[in-house]
């Protein structure tokens, strides 16, 4: 059965642009994984993960979130997540993301809030 | 009267390629149990993190093994069961970590275990040492 996950990056303003598309699951976590690795690797602190094309996520899919928000914010930078179906938005709210996350409406809304709060103060 | 009891079986490769095929199984089984598109979701949700754990803890991704999910409903609730014959573990035996001290960590920390009690009116486990582990969880069908 095919799984329909994609995930493509762009540079924008100096800010990396992670696009997820389709299914994040245990399956295709470990792809996000190496996406985000890379965009650390190559010195990209902000960055964000635009959600509007995800379907469904699963806790491996939060796990990625949660495995590189340390080292990225030490960095001075931040992950910002913006477009998440109610759906999607539902799980991130059930484990209590909302309190650790930047969680924004849509793309331009990421965009003001690493113009306004490049870190999130907590 | 009672609707009459409804059963369906999947026994799939223990991989993780597999878990859209499950949610697809659960899924469909929800919608004919009669569950709303949120319950339909969150079911999906609590299987395939089930699921994960059995093919990535009690299997270690060894794709020869089975894992087989039952589902049995009638009109006031939907049940499932995962099971497998790995390394068996008592879920309560896991601590719920404060969100905030899974950071930084390389694995989702018990997230997957968190959903699943949240998402589902009930969760048991049974391990039969050297035999099978067995998780049951119940939905109940909202009228």
């Amino acid at each position: 059965m095919p799984n329909p996950f994609s995930v493509n990056t762009s540079l924008q303003d100096n800010l990396s642009v992670i696009n997820l598309n389709g299914y994040l699951d245990a399956h295709t976590a470990p792809r996000f994984e190496e996406v985000v690795q890379s965009e650390i690797e190559a010195g990209h602190y902000r960055i964000i993960v635009n959600c509007e094309g995800l379907t469904y996520i699963s806790s491996a899919g939060l796990g990625v979130f949660m495995s590189f928000i340390e080292e990225i914010r030490d960095q001075g930078g931040d992950i910002k997540i913006c477009g998440l179906t109610p759906k999607v938005r539902q799980v991130f709210d059930i484990l209590g993301f909302p309190a650790i996350f930047d969680l924004c409406d849509d793309y331009p809304g990421a965009v003001r809030r690493f113009a306004e709060a490049p870190v999130r103060e907590d | 009267m009672d609707p009459i009891e409804r059963k369906f079986t999947l026994h799939v490769p223990s991989s993780t390629e597999n878990l859209a095929l499950i949610r697809e199984f659960v899924s469909s089984i929800g919608t004919q149990a009669g569950l709303d598109e949120t319950g339909v979701a969150e079911l999906e949700l609590a299987v395939d993190e089930a699921c994960a754990n059995v093919i990535e803890h009690a299997y270690g991704h060894d794709a020869t093994k089975e894992v087989v999910v039952r589902a049995t409903f009638d009109g006031a609730a939907l049940h499932i069961n995962v099971v497998d014959t790995g390394r068996g573990f008592d879920p309560d035996s896991v601590p719920q970590e404060e969100l905030n001290r899974l950071v930084g960590g390389r694995k989702s920390g018990g997230l997957g275990l968190r959903l699943i009690k949240s998402l589902m009116d009930e969760v048991r486990y049974e391990i039969e040492p050297g035999k099978k582990n067995e998780l049951h969880m119940i939905k109940r069908i909202k009228k």
